[in-house]
């Protein structure tokens, strides 16, 4: 009896699941279904199948990537440069940073650790005025040297992260190193790097996770005449365009959506790993 | 013996100061340091660039204090807060509850439920707005036109992107609470809801408090889900002539301040700016110091 009744008990839970998960689901599902919609029946029959009149085929698809002045293809390029550029950026100077801090551990290092982990706190928007006049000051308005100023901004939660991790790290293996002959770049790179990688892993998705979907720094970063990254594209179509095609924004945001769910799925356990660890640790 | 190994692999890295720490150093100094002086200085002068401040003391801090839109924007993302932080736990708890039943299939459910944490504020608030549109406008109307939609809608949008992302935190930690526990309360003859409340609940406590201080600071910073969803539509006309937004929360409101129409009130947009670092880090502070009290505790 006791067995039935526990089986019932997981038959609901089951079920309470399934039916979030259809819900959870359903957004994305939306998405897919109304870039295949002419414009007017996105808002009119937004949960219908698309077919029959209210079907666009590829149209949304094609306006989508050539709407406006600014072809969407040029973004989804610059979110991409600006991603990686940024991420490898933070993760060579921060692990550096981390292992030289926790290592050498003197009064100046302990100063810029305590500063690193102050910077953890501070809101975006408390800096967003200076920090873009400051990026436009020095010329670090373009792709290739906002990640700069996202290695400035973004290098708070990474030291903290490398610290915390290179505290457990032995420091006999480093001497073994020291005593065969490694100066201390050899040891770095060739014996302390390859032990950081399951960190190196957490930061790097947190850090891809946060460049890829930021919308306001390189808003405010970028000469915005000549460079967007997706966030901002999708922004500008929906924002300053009265009349929006709403089946070719549907369409765009398809399009950007799809490579990230294909990341997640490829790569799931160690993305939740390395939230969790971020979210515990920060 | 340790020392003299340390300090034989500690001078050498000393000397390298260049190499390793050098580069962040400058990229810290030009990303946060300097931004973060220059600003905190200008929230006390008037200026339109940075190059022509004056300093004129505190009286962009009482203009923020006096200033309706940013009374209400505190208002309104206090309340927005507090709801979403109860809604999110409750239910991410809920889900992170059943997924540790040991229901067969459940990887695909937390992978499921996560996936939303991926999507960027922007794209979410769009996805969104399509969806309350396509429902509202069976009733003739739409997101824009009435506060209380803006608030829920914004609501059932951080449902769906964090539930997912506390949900892991949850079940991590009912994860590490040993097994033998529950196995005790169970010979003892304890029922499901007394385990859940006597004996998982109380030891789940360091992930409640990280969740409820991590639903606090995401509430107060949100902004590019406020911006793309309502953009803090519909306006209300106070009778002096300040257009308030209704749904605009702190972020965006020192956001329109700083970029608005009127460029003289950017000293009072960094005023507001400071205030709101100070609150976010207050609450950081205090999360710090609780989350510490319960180490010493175990």
């Amino acid at each position: 009896m006791k067995n039935k009744k526990k089986c019932t008990g997981m038959i609901s839970g089951l079920i309470v699941l399934i039916i979030a998960s259809v819900a959870w689901v359903l957004p994305i599902l939306l998405v897919f279904m109304n870039s295949f919609k002419k414009n007017t029946f996105v808002k009119t029959a937004t949960f219908a199948w698309p077919s029959g009149e209210n079907a666009a085929g590829f149209d949304n698809y094609i306006k989508g990537v050539t709407f406006g002045n600014y072809p969407f293809g040029k973004s989804v390029m610059y979110s991409v440069t600006i991603t990686i550029l940024a991420t490898l950026l933070i993760l060579l100077f921060s692990s550096m940073a981390a292992w030289y801090i926790t290592r050498v551990n003197n009064k100046f290092c302990k100063a810029m650790y305590y500063i690193f982990v102050f910077s953890m706190v501070v809101p975006f928007q408390m800096v967003m005025f200076t920090l873009a006049k400051t990026a436009d000051t020095l010329k670090l308005n373009t792709p290739l040297t906002i990640p700069i100023i996202y290695l400035g901004f973004g290098a708070g939660l990474a030291v903290f992260m490398f610290v915390g991790f290179i505290k457990g790290l032995p420091l006999e293996i480093e001497e073994a190193a020291a005593i065969d002959g490694c100066n201390p770049i050899q040891t770095f790179f060739l014996v302390v790097l390859p032990m950081l990688k399951p960190t190196m892993i957490s930061v790097g998705i947190l850090e891809i996770m946060w460049i890829w979907n930021d919308y306001l720094l390189p808003y405010l970063v970028l000469d915005r005449t000549k460079y967007m990254t997706i966030p901002i594209h999708i922004q500008y179509l929906q924002g300053s365009y009265g009349t929006v095609d709403l089946g070719a924004i549907m369409a765009l945001i398809t399009l950007s959506i799809i490579p990230v769910i294909i990341f997640y799925l490829t790569c799931q356990k160690h993305i939740i790993k390395g939230v969790a660890a971020g979210a515990v640790k920060g | 013996m340790s020392s003299v190994n340390s300090t034989m692999i500690t001078r050498p890295i000393a000397k390298l100061f260049p190499v390793f720490l050098l580069p962040i150093t400058v990229a810290f100094l030009i990303g946060f340091v300097y931004p973060f002086l220059k600003g905190f200085y200008l929230s006390f002068c008037t200026f339109t660039t940075t190059s022509d401040a004056k300093f004129i003391g505190i009286s962009n801090y009482i203009k923020a204090f006096q200033d309706a839109t940013f009374v209400h924007a505190f208002g309104y993302t206090s309340l927005y807060t507090v709801v979403s932080l109860v809604l999110v736990n409750v239910l991410a708890f809920f889900l992170a509850f059943l997924l540790t039943q040991k229901i067969k299939g459940t990887n695909i459910f937390r992978t499921v439920f996560f996936m939303p944490n991926l999507i960027g504020g922007i794209v979410l608030g769009y996805i969104w707005s399509m969806i309350f549109d396509g429902v509202l406008s069976h009733y003739g109307t739409n997101i824009l036109l009435e506060t209380r939609y803006g608030f829920w809608g914004l609501i059932i949008l951080m449902c769906w992107q964090q539930i997912g992302y506390m949900m892991i935190i949850y079940i991590a930690g009912i994860q590490s609470i040993p097994e033998d526990l529950i196995e005790a309360a169970r010979i003892d003859g304890a029922t499901k809801m007394q385990t859940l409340f006597k004996i998982t609940l109380p030891n789940l406590m360091p992930s409640v408090t990280i969740c409820l201080f991590l639903s606090l600071t995401n509430g107060f910073k949100l902004f590019d889900q406020n911006l793309a969803l309502t953009g803090g539509q519909p306006f209300n006309w106070q009778a002096d002539g300040t257009v308030v937004k209704t749904t605009e929360m702190l972020a965006l409101n020192i956001f329109n301040t700083f970029y608005g129409q009127s460029s003289t009130a950017r000293g009072v947009a960094q005023a507001k700016a400071v205030l709101f670092f100070v609150l976010v880090a207050a609450i950081s502070l205090i999360q710090l110091s609780a989350t510490k009290k319960k180490e010493v505790q175990q």
